[in-house]
């Protein structure tokens, strides 16, 4: 279009990168603060800039752990986030294709009110019915467990309307082709359907991953022992002690810790993140 | 009111594709002049350089005396009507045609009495109130042509507005929108890809191809002198026949053609035996038949060329020839024919098709 | 919409579909009905027995003054929160909308932050925010304000708004992007051949035509501060100084943990999923509703 605006240009530049630099800005001084010493730290005059102590603080937060509150190291914390965010994304992803396909594909009794009962589920986060949830958990002798970390957080609707609305566009003659080839329902869902929902999968994959490893509250009720807590957990319990002796670099490189893997997942698989976002919500 | 005049316009994409080769013609005081031509030549393009939502690489558009080039959409006093219609889905009708009208600062009374008229004008008084989405396709077209006339535009600006609608309320429109531009007398430019609708609605033809202009002028006019092979074969359904004129048959007939290319519409022919001097005779073989009630279409093949398959979609295979026959009577299938043309009804264009000839 | 062609087998569909419920009931409504009941029933002191006391819970937690103060702070939270990140996602994303060179790459420049845990944003603004050894908080402190986010409830407040903004600002900028991009160009060009200029555009076409967006992700910030926000501010200030910040989700975890109180805790949570019902019922309502072009 002609229009000239030079100024809007300029400003609309100048609004973006003041935007860019508001949202790295906190996470550039996480990094910076886990490459100094605990005194640089502690002492309130930080520079802006990455010190020299980066590879000694990282070291000693996986391997040793802090040394006040939480004796756990790291990498203990890394695998138990990893094990229970990727444990949940696929445990989503089974259960969750499963009784999509029941319910799409299927005729029988009771078959909607199984889609309300499963639907119902998505208007209730783990948060509101924590302590009964917790209960039952514990009967079970699932505390301390990857099985209670899990399964819990699997019980919600979120992939099993995705599937059903991804279903719901694929068109019918492609099972009617299959039936008159004289396909079943297992030759069907392994041949047809499930190479068709590999994107799907993988949207909801990486959707469930940053949530399962995001995860705060459950795993800080059914958690006890030290060595089953997740990297997110573990660094709010360094920072309980009195804050100025808390090791503040540990933490903070902790902290970067936690968020790389999530991260590295939204950037490097940004497109299938941003599609099972949208479709998710829908 | 105003003329519109190209002078030597340029529009080069960034990436460096020339869109707009030099154009140049201009547009007359209430004249309506159609771009016409295939998908990809650069007419909406052109169209939407006047309306100044594409900038100009080069050469100057004048609106009315006044050089725009630099001016923006909003101050160039024309008005638009898009091929989707763009109306703006949460105003209702009485708004959408009201909107440029506030944003210029008309007081509420005058803009009522033109909305109220221009919808009287297109029938749309009892629908002010529904919104764009409460409306069928002819409807929004309406309210469309609504919102540009109320503003009282030095130019109407219409992009492809009748192609989403069916064929048989195409052809009602399109005399409406003739019949409104005649009352209105606005100047108006109207891109179209389809030739019916070109021919019938212009008063000037601008016959556009590949970014560059192939022909200008009153459209019975192109019909009857096509400048180019391209004009001659876009222009008229069924389109003109074009064979070599290097070839044994009307090299015979036509020794001062040299190397060209002779044209000849379907209609020009006729189906006999007899002798036409100064003309060409074509013998042909039936092919195949098409009777549209009014008429009849014989495809023939000629005699001493092979049947192969088009060079390019849209083309007559080499050696096709298309000829009309009044009536609903025609030859048989297989049967051969001889097809004459008289010599004024004979088209002669250079080698390349570049150039019209006189024979 | 249903599909026409089907299966027909009769055990099959139960079987795969056995996974989720089971999980469902056993892990949804087993607790969820727990939740209900209990809310209805009170401990007695040592723990032992229990008794049906009907609504008396609910009585006792409405005349609770704490009750109404953390109701109040989710109030002044979401608004807050929802305010400040919905303008400042959208400013965001009408300025990338304008097709600057940039576009793509800020794209995803802007939306990794939805990657950050809650508790872990809360912990990287209260670094920056700590009153001794934070960052920012020497230029507060050279401004003459005493600030101290763990003894001032306001201060207190202002930095688990400011985390939780922070983080949200991706999420609702991308859908933001998506709702402006699906807007047809041509509307657009309409209205500037119509006579409006840029602001006014965005203000009289833009703008209403992102209403179904920005309903939807008005519904979406207010249940992300009902819930997600939980990390933030146990991470941050464990909800204090003196209950400033315990929003009613918060506050349903403390009770339950330090009280031995579980029919109360269980009404919070059962007025809770009232409030969630109503928000998500409101949520797919209105998402039916879209606008047709």
């Amino acid at each position: 279009m002609v229009e000239h605006r030079p100024l809007s240009d300029f400003i609309a530049y100048a609004i973006l990168t003041l935007g860019v630099l508001i949202v790295a800005f906190p996470v550039w001084l996480a990094f910076v603060a886990s490459t100094h010493d605990a005194a640089t730290v502690v002492g309130g005059h930080m520079p802006a800039t990455p010190g020299t102590h980066t590879l000694e603080n990282y070291y000693r937060a996986i391997f040793v752990g802090g040394s006040r509150t939480s004796r756990e190291p790291v990498a203990n914390m890394l695998i138990n986030s990893f094990v229970s965010a990727i444990g949940i994304a696929l445990g989503k992803i089974f259960i969750s294709i499963l009784s999509a396909y029941a319910v799409v594909y299927f005729r029988f009794p009771f078959r909607k009110t199984a889609f309300w009962i499963i639907f119902i589920t998505l208007m209730l986060p783990v948060e509101v019915r924590i302590y009964p949830t917790y209960k039952v958990v514990a009967d079970l002798k699932m505390l301390d467990t990857y099985a209670g970390l899990i399964l819990p957080l699997i019980a919600s609707a979120t992939g099993t309307l995705l599937f059903r609305q991804f279903f719901m566009t694929i068109p019918d003659e492609l099972l009617e082709a299959s039936r008159i080839d004289g396909a079943g329902p297992f030759r069907f869902f392994k041949d047809t359907l499930l190479p068709l929902s590999v994107t799907t999968m993988a949207a909801l994959f990486v959707i469930q991953f940053i949530y399962g490893w995001n995860q705060y509250l459950w795993p800080l009720l059914i958690t006890t022992k030290d060595s089953m807590q997740t990297i997110v957990i573990g660094i709010k319990k360094m920072l309980v002690a009195t804050d100025e002796l808390a090791e503040w670099q540990l933490a903070m490189a902790t902290a970067v810790l936690a968020m790389v893997p999530p991260v590295a997942v939204v950037i490097f698989m940004q497109r299938l993140f941003v599609r099972g976002l949208v479709q998710t919500e829908k | 009111m105003a003329n519109v005049t190209l002078r030597s316009v340029r529009k080069t994409y960034p990436g460096g594709f020339e869109a707009i080769k030099g154009i140049d013609f201009e547009v007359g005081d209430g004249q309506f002049c159609v771009l016409v031509g295939p998908s990809g030549c650069g007419k909406s393009t052109l169209l939407r350089m006047v309306a100044g939502l594409e900038t100009i690489t080069g050469g100057e558009i004048d609106i009315g005396g006044r050089v725009v080039n630099q001016v923006e959409p909003a101050d160039r006093d024309i008005a638009m009507v898009f091929q989707n219609y763009a109306l703006y889905p949460h105003m209702s009708v009485y708004n959408n045609m009201a909107y440029g009208l506030r944003n210029r600062g008309m007081a509420e009374g005058e803009i009522k009495t033109r909305v109220t008229e221009a919808a009287r004008i297109l029938e749309l008084s009892t629908m002010l109130e529904r919104k764009p989405r409460q409306l069928s396709g002819g409807q929004r077209q309406r309210v469309a042509m609504g919102r540009a006339i109320v503003r009282q535009p030095k130019a109407f600006l219409f992009d492809e507005p009748l192609s989403n609608l069916d064929a048989k309320l195409r052809i009602a429109m399109r005399v409406e929108i003739r019949k409104l531009q005649r009352r209105l007398s606005t100047t108006s430019i109207y891109v179209t890809h389809d030739q019916l609708e070109a021919m019938t609605l212009a008063d000037i033809l601008v016959v556009m191809n590949g970014g560059m202009v192939e022909q200008i002028g009153n459209p019975l006019h192109i019909y009857q002198k096509p400048a180019t092979t391209f004009v001659a074969s876009f222009i008229g359904a069924p389109p003109m026949n074009l064979m070599p004129a290097q070839s044994d048959e009307v090299k015979s007939q036509i020794p001062a053609s040299g190397a060209g290319i002779l044209g000849i519409r379907p209609e020009d022919f006729v189906i006999t035996n007899e002798n036409v001097s100064g003309g060409v005779a074509l013998n042909l073989t039936v092919e195949a038949i098409e009777k549209v009630g009014a008429e009849t279409f014989v495809y023939g093949s000629r005699q001493h060329v092979t049947q192969e398959v088009a060079a390019n979609p849209g083309e007559l295979p080499p050696g096709e020839v298309i000829v009309r026959v009044p009536g609903a009577v025609g030859p048989a299938i297989g049967e051969r024919i001889r097809a004459v043309a008289a010599r004024d009804k004979l088209h002669l264009f250079s080698a390349d098709g570049r150039k019209r000839v006189e024979i | 919409m249903e599909k026409s062609t089907v299966f027909n087998n009769r055990l099959l569909p139960y079987l795969l579909l056995a996974p989720q419920l089971v999980i469902t009931v056993v892990f949804f409504y087993w607790p969820a009905s727990q939740a209900i009941w209990q809310s209805f029933l009170r401990e007695d002191a040592f723990g032992l027995a229990s008794e049906f006391v009907g609504l008396e819970n609910y009585t006792a937690l409405l005349a609770q003054p704490e009750y109404y103060r953390s109701i109040l702070t989710t109030a002044i939270f979401s608004t807050l929160v929802a305010g400040f990140s919905l303008s400042i996602a959208l400013l965001f994303a009408s300025q990338a909308d304008k097709n600057l060179k940039a576009g793509g790459g800020y794209k995803t420049l802007m939306i990794w932050p939805y990657a950050v845990a809650p508790a872990v944003a809360g912990v990287l603004w209260f670094f920056m925010f700590q009153p001794s050894l934070g960052m920012l908080s020497r230029p507060l402190r050279g401004m003459g304000i005493d600030w101290n986010p763990l003894l001032n409830g306001n201060h207190a407040m202002i930095l688990v708004v400011m985390a939780a903004v922070w983080k949200q600002i991706s999420y609702n900028f991308l859908f933001f992007l998506a709702g402006l991009q699906s807007i047809p160009k041509s509307v657009i060009e309409a209205g500037a051949i119509d006579g409006a200029r840029p602001m006014r555009r965005f203000w009289t076409i833009v703008f209403p035509l992102l209403s179904p967006t920005t309903f939807f992700l008005l519904v979406v910030n207010i249940v992300y501060v009902f819930f997600d926000t939980f990390g933030i501010i146990d991470a941050v200030t464990g909800g204090g100084p003196a209950g400033a910040t315990t929003t009613m989700v918060y506050k349903v975890y403390a009770d339950g943990r330090l009280g031995g109180d579980l029919g109360g805790s269980a009404a919070q949570s059962v007025i809770l999923m009232v409030v969630v019902i109503a928000l998500t019922a409101i949520q797919f309502r209105y998402v039916e509703r879209k606008v047709q072009y």
